[in-house]
C-alpha cells in the first residue's frame, strides 16, 4: 500500500529512451506521424514499462520480464523472408490469400496483393500511408478511448517499424481467408501495426499468424480493426514461438454488424494478448474466444476489455487455459455497459485446467454496470481434470497418457469449435493436437 | 430484465431520506484537542490508563502512518480527508466506569432505548423469550459506556468487555493477540486506527466454552468532527463457538465522518466465530452531503484445525463504505464464509467483498454476495480469492449478483481469482440459471417457476445465517433478503 514515487528508471527503459531518440530518422511518417509519434513516447516515458502496481498488468509484469530492450529489427532481405515463410505451419494447406510482413515490414513481393485487389481488397503499406498522412495521422495510429491509458500501445505507436492497411470494400465478400502472417528473420524488436477495414456490408475471414522463431525476437504488435455496418469478420489469431510478446487488438464495431474471433497463445516464453472491443453501432453481436496453452515457465495473459457504447448489443466472451509444469496462466475481462445501453447481453466465461502441481491461473472477471435493463454474468472456474471422467475413460481400457489428452483436447475444442468454419476450425485443433503430443 | 415494483418500494423504503437515527443527543464530552499528533496519542493512552508497551505500540503505529500514503485503489471518489481538523477521541463525561446503570448519564440510556438497544438487563429478562438474550457493548464516541451480562457470562467463563478495560486486566491476552491478523503496517487505515482506537469491545472464549449468549456491539458516532477508531478482537479457543454482531449509527451532520476500524477474529482448533454486521451509519442525505466515511479493516485468522469463521453483513448506511471483511484459512479443514447484502441509495458509494486466502490443505470458502444500487449511487463487489501452493484441496464457490434499480446508478463486480494449486477447485459464477441444477428440479418439480425456485433457494440459503440475528437487528436485515433476486445481474 506504500507506493513509493519511482525516479529510478530500469535499464530497459533506458535503453528505450535511446533506441527512440537514435531512430526519429529510420521511422516512417509525415511530420503530423512524427508529433504523434513523440506524444506517445513521452506519455510511455512517463509511465515507464507496466509493472505488478499497475492494475491492468497485475499478473504479468512487463517490467520484470523485459531486463533490456532489444534494438530495432533490420529490415530482411525478400530470400530471407521466404525462408522464415516456410516455417510457419499454422493453416497447413487451407486455401488462403496471404499478407507477408516479416521483421516488421511488409514483404509485398511476397504478398497476394494482386489477386486480392481482384477480389476487391486493398492491401497498402502502412509506412507509405504514414509517409503521406496529414493531421492527426488520418485515423491511421487511432487508440480507442479504453486503451488509451496503455504504455505497450503507446510505445507501439513511437516505434511502430510498419504493417499493412487492409480495406475489403463495401459489400464485397472474400472468397477465401486472408491471412496476415507475422515472421522474424533476424533477432530484434519488432513494432508492427496493421489496420484491417471492413466497408460496410463486407464479409472476411482474417487469420493472423505470429510465428517468432527466433529466440531472442520481441514482438509488440497492433492490429486494429474497424468493422462498418451489416459487416461480418471471422478473425483467429495464433501467437506461438519464443519471444516476449505484446499484441493488442483494437475492434470497432458499427451497427448491426457480426464478429466472431479467437486468440490462440501458445508455446510463447511470454506472451500478452489484449483486446479492447468497443460497440459503436446498436443491434451487433460479436463472439469473442480465447485459448491458452502453455508450459515449461511460460506465461500466457488473454486481457479483454468490452465497451458496451450503445444499446441492443451483444457479447459472448469465452476463454479456455491449459496449464502445465511451472507455467502461469492470466486472463483479465471487463465488460463496460454504459450509461443507456440497455437491453445488453453480456456474458463472459472462464475455465483453467491445471495439469500440473506447480502451475497457476488467476482469473480476474470484471463487470462494471450504468444501465439498468441489461444482462450480464460472467462465471470462473479453475481445477484439474475431472477424475471420473479420466476413470470413465480408463475402465473403457484407454491408457491415462492418451485419456488425459483426449480430456484437453474436448476441453479446448469447446471454444474453438465455436468458430463453426470448417477449415479454421480444423486446423486450430490440429494445433492443439501438436501440442498435446509433445507433452509425453 | 428490470427490478419489479416490490423490490423498488421496498428499497425506497430504506432511502437516504428516511434515516431514523440522525438525531444527536446533547451530552457534554471531553475531548482531545483537535488534530493528530504524538501528543494526541499520549493524552489517549493515558486517558485509557493503558500499559507502556501499547503506547510504544501505538507511537510506533503512528510514526509508521506518517510514512504511508491514502489508498486510491477502491472505486470510491470523496474530497481529500483533513486529518488534522478531526477530534481523535471524544468521551461523555464523567463516565470513567459507572459501577451500575444508575450511575450513567440518563441522557445516554435515553439514547439508547431512543436506537432499541437494551442496555437494562432486567428488562430483556422480562422479555418474551429469555432465549434471545444478548449481551450489550455499548460504545459512544471513543469509550465504551456499558456492557451488560458481565456477570453471567464470567460463570460461563468468557471474558467480553471494552478493549480498554482488556488491557488493565488481561493486558497478556492483549499483548499475545493484538495485531497478530492485522498486522499495524497493514494498510492506511488500519495503521491510523492503531495509533488513536480509542474503543472496542474485547471477547475472550475459553476451551471448549460455547458462548451462553449472542455479543454484540452498538457504536455510535455523536459528536461533531469526531473520528471514531474502533479495535474488536475475538479470540476462541480450542472447541469454543461465540457468535457476536454490531450495529451502528450516527447522527445527521453535514460534513463527513470519519470511521475507520479494525478488527481481529481468531480461531483456534474446532473453534468458530460467527462475526455479523449492520452497519447503518448516517448516508448523508439526498444530494450526497453529510454521512459516514466507513473505512474498515476486518480479517479473521483460521489458525486451527477444523476452525470456522463466517462473516455475514448488511450493509445500508455509510456515504462511503470501504471494507473487505477476509479469511485466512490457515489451519487444515478451516471454513471460511461471507454473507453480504449491501444496499446502496442516494450518493452512497460502496466498495466492499471479501479474501479467502486458503493456506492449508483442505480448506473451504464460500462468498454470497448480493449488491442493489439505486438512486445515484455506485456498488462494487471486490474480492479475492487465492490459493496458495500448499493449499490442497482447497474449494470456493462464490456468487454475486447485483440488482439496479434506476438510470443513474452503477454496479461493478471484480473479482480475483489467483490459483496455485492445481486440486484447487474454484468457482465463480454470477448467474441465476446455474444454481444447483438437483434443487432446481426439485423445486421445480413441484410446481414453482424457475424465478420463484431460484428465489426460495437462495433466500432459505442467507436467512439460514439472518435468522442467527438477535431481534433488534433481524427486522431490517429481513427486509432486505426479501427482496427477490428476480432481473439481478452478474
Amino acid at each position: 500500500m506504500n507506493m513509493e514515487t519511482r525516479s529510478l528508471k530500469t535499464s530497459a527503459e533506458t535503453e528505450l529512451a535511446s533506441l527512440f531518440d537514435g531512430a526519429r530518422e529510420q521511422l516512417a511518417g509525415s511530420d503530423a506521424v512524427i508529433k504523434l509519434r513523440e506524444q506517445a513516447f513521452s506519455a510511455f516515458d512517463e509511465r515507464g514499462l507496466p509493472h505488478r502496481r499497475v492494475e491492468e498488468y497485475k499478473y504479468s509484469d512487463v517490467r520484470a520480464k523485459l531486463k533490456s530492450a532489444s534494438k530495432l529489427v533490420a529490415a530482411g532481405s525478400n530470400a530471407e523472408a521466404k525462408s522464415a515463410l516456410e516455417a510457419v505451419e499454422t493453416y497447413g494447406d487451407l486455401e488462403r490469400y496471404r499478407i507477408v510482413i516479416n521483421n516488421g515490414r511488409l514483404m509485398a513481393e511476397l504478398s497476394d496483393i494482386e489477386a486480392l485487389k481482384g477480389e476487391g481488397v486493398t492491401v497498402s503499406n502502412l509506412n507509405a500511408a504514414l509517409a503521406d498522412a496529414q493531421d492527426e495521422a488520418d485515423g491511421l495510429l487511432n487508440v480507442p478511448s479504453i486503451a488509451a491509458a496503455d504504455p505497450m500501445i503507446m510505445l507501439n505507436t513511437a516505434l511502430v517499424l510498419g504493417g499493412a492497411v487492409v480495406s475489403v470494400g463495401e459489400g464485397t465478400e472474400v472468397s477465401r481467408p486472408i491471412e496476415i502472417v507475422y515472421t522474424a528473420s533476424t533477432a530484434g524488436a519488432r513494432y508492427t501495426r496493421c489496420r484491417i477495414e471492413l466497408g460496410k456490408r463486407a464479409q472476411a475471414t482474417i487469420l493472423e499468424s505470429f510465428e517468432d522463431n527466433t529466440a531472442e525476437a520481441e514482438g509488440n504488435a497492433v492490429s486494429d480493426f474497424v468493422i462498418g455496418d451489416e459487416a461480418r469478420l471471422t478473425l483467429a489469431r495464433v501467437v506461438t514461438g519464443e519471444a516476449v510478446h505484446v499484441s493488442s487488438v483494437l475492434m470497432n464495431i458499427g451497427g448491426s454488424a457480426e464478429v466472431k474471433a479467437i486468440g490462440f497463445n501458445m508455446g510463447t516464453d511470454f506472451a500478452r494478448t489484449q483486446s479492447f472491443v468497443t460497440f459503436s453501432g446498436e443491434h451487433s453481436n460479436a463472439s469473442l474466444y480465447g485459448i491458452t496453452m502453455v508450459r515449461e515457465k511460460q506465461h500466457s495473459d488473454h486481457t479483454l476489455v468490452v465497451d458496451h457504447k450503445v444499446p441492443n448489443c451483444e457479447s459472448r466472451e469465452r476463454f479456455k487455459a491449459v496449464i502445465d509444469d511451472f507455467a502461469e496462466g492470466v486472463f483479465q475481462g471487463k465488460i463496460i455497459v454504459r450509461p443507456h445501453a440497455q437491453k445488453t447481453d453480456g456474458q463472459m466465461m472462464t475455465q483453467a485446467l491445471l495439469l500440473s502441481e506447480d502451475a497457476s491461473m488467476s482469473n480476474k472477471p470484471e463487470l462494471e454496470i450504468f444501465a439498468d435493463d441489461v444482462q450480464c454474468a460472467h462465471g470462473a472456474t479453475s481445477g484439474q481434470i475431472d477424475e471420473d471422467l479420466l476413470f470413465y475413460l480408463r475402465a473403457r481400457g484407454i491408457p491415462e497418457a492418451q485419456a488425459k489428452m483426449l480430456l484437453v483436447l474436448a476441453f479446448l475444442a469447446e471454444a474453438v469449435e465455436e468458430m463453426e468454419d470448417e477449415g479454421i476450425v480444423s486446423a486450430l485443433e490440429g494445433r492443439i493436437r501438436n501440442w498435446l503430443s509433445v507433452e509425453e | 430484465m428490470p427490478a419489479v415494483q416490490e423490490t423498488i418500494d421496498r428499497v425506497r423504503s430504506i432511502d437516504v431520506d428516511q434515516y431514523k437515527y440522525g438525531f444527536v443527543t446533547e451530552i457534554e464530552s471531553d475531548k482531545a484537542p483537535k488534530g493528530l499528533n504524538e501528543d494526541v496519542i499520549r493524552f489517549i493512552s493515558e486517558k485509557k490508563g493503558e500499559p507502556e508497551w501499547m503506547l510504544e505500540w501505538r507511537l510506533e503505529a503512528y510514526r509508521r502512518w506518517l510514512t504511508m500514503a491514502e489508498p486510491t485503489w477502491a472505486r470510491v471518489s470523496y474530497p481529500q480527508i483533513e486529518f488534522n481538523e478531526l477530534y481523535y477521541y471524544s468521551a461523555p463525561k464523567n463516565t470513567p466506569g459507572p459501577k451500575s446503570l444508575d450511575e450513567v448519564d440518563p441522557e445516554l440510556l435515553a439514547t439508547y432505548e431512543k436506537l432499541g438497544i437494551p442496555l437494562r438487563e432486567q428488562e430483556i429478562l422480562a422479555g418474551v423469550e429469555p432465549k434471545n438474550r444478548v449481551a450489550v457493548d455499548a460504545v459512544f464516541d471513543s469509550v465504551s459506556v456499558v456492557t451488560t451480562f458481565k456477570e453471567e457470562l464470567k460463570k460461563a467463563g468468557v471474558i467480553f468487555c471494552s478493549i480498554s478495560e482488556a488491557l488493565r486486566e488481561h493486558p497478556e491476552l492483549v499483548r499475545k493477540y493484538l495485531g497478530s491478523v492485522v498486522p499495524v503496517s497493514d494498510n492506511f487505515y488500519a495503521t491510523l486506527n492503531s495509533a488513536v482506537f480509542s474503543d472496542g469491545s474485547f471477547v475472550y472464549v475459553p476451551e471448549g466454552v460455547r458462548c451462553p449468549m449472542e455479543l454484540s456491539t452498538y457504536f455510535r458516532i455523536n459528536e461533531q468532527n469526531t473520528g471514531q477508531f474502533e479495535r474488536t478482537l475475538i479470540i476462541a479457543e480450542k472447541g469454543a463457538y461465540v457468535s457476536y454482531l454490531e450495529g451502528c449509527t450516527a447522527p445527521q451532520r453535514d460534513e463527513n465522518q470519519l470511521h475507520a476500524a479494525v478488527v481481529e477474529l481468531i480461531a483456534h482448533d474446532d473453534a468458530e466465530i460467527k462475526y455479523s454486521t449492520v452497519q447503518n451509519w448516517y448516508p448523508g442525505d439526498k444530494n450526497g452531503k453529510g454521512g459516514i466515511y466507513n473505512f474498515v479493516t476486518k480479517r479473521g485468522d483460521c489458525r486451527g484445525r477444523n476452525s470456522k469463521i463466517s462473516w455475514t453483513q448488511v450493509e445500508t448506511g455509510s456515504a462511503i463504505t470501504w471494507k473487505y471483511p477476509s479469511c485466512i484459512l490457515r489451519g487444515d479443514n478451516s471454513r471460511g464464509e461471507f454473507y453480504s447484502i449491501a444496499v446502496s441509495n442516494g450518493h452512497q458509494q460502496i466498495d466492499s467483498g471479501t479474501k479467502m486466502i486458503h493456506l492449508g490443505k483442505n480448506t473451504s470458502s464460500r462468498i454470497i454476495s448480493k449488491g442493489i444500487s439505486a438512486g445515484k449511487s455506485e456498488n462494487t463487489y471486490r474480492g479475492l480469492v487465492s490459493a496458495h501452493r500448499k493449499a490442497t484441496n482447497a474449494r470456493n464457490f462464490t456468487q454475486c449478483d447485483s440488482l439496479l434499480i434506476g438510470q443513474d446508478c452503477g454496479a461493478h463486480t471484480v473479482p480475483y481469482m489467483e490459483s496455485k494449486n492445481s486440486t484447487a477447485v474454484f468457482e465463480h459464477e454470477a448467474t441465476t440459471s446455474k444454481i444447483s441444477d438437483d434443487q432446481m428440479f426439485y423445486c421445480q418439480q413441484r410446481g414453482l417457476s424457475e424465478e420463484e425456485a431460484v428465489a426460495l433457494i437462495v433466500n432459505g440459503f442467507v436467512k439460514d445465517v439472518i435468522q442467527q440475528l438477535p431481534m433488534e437487528f433481524a427486522v431490517e436485515a429481513q427486509k432486505l433478503i426479501s427482496i427477490s433476486l428476480e432481473g439481478s445481474v452478474g
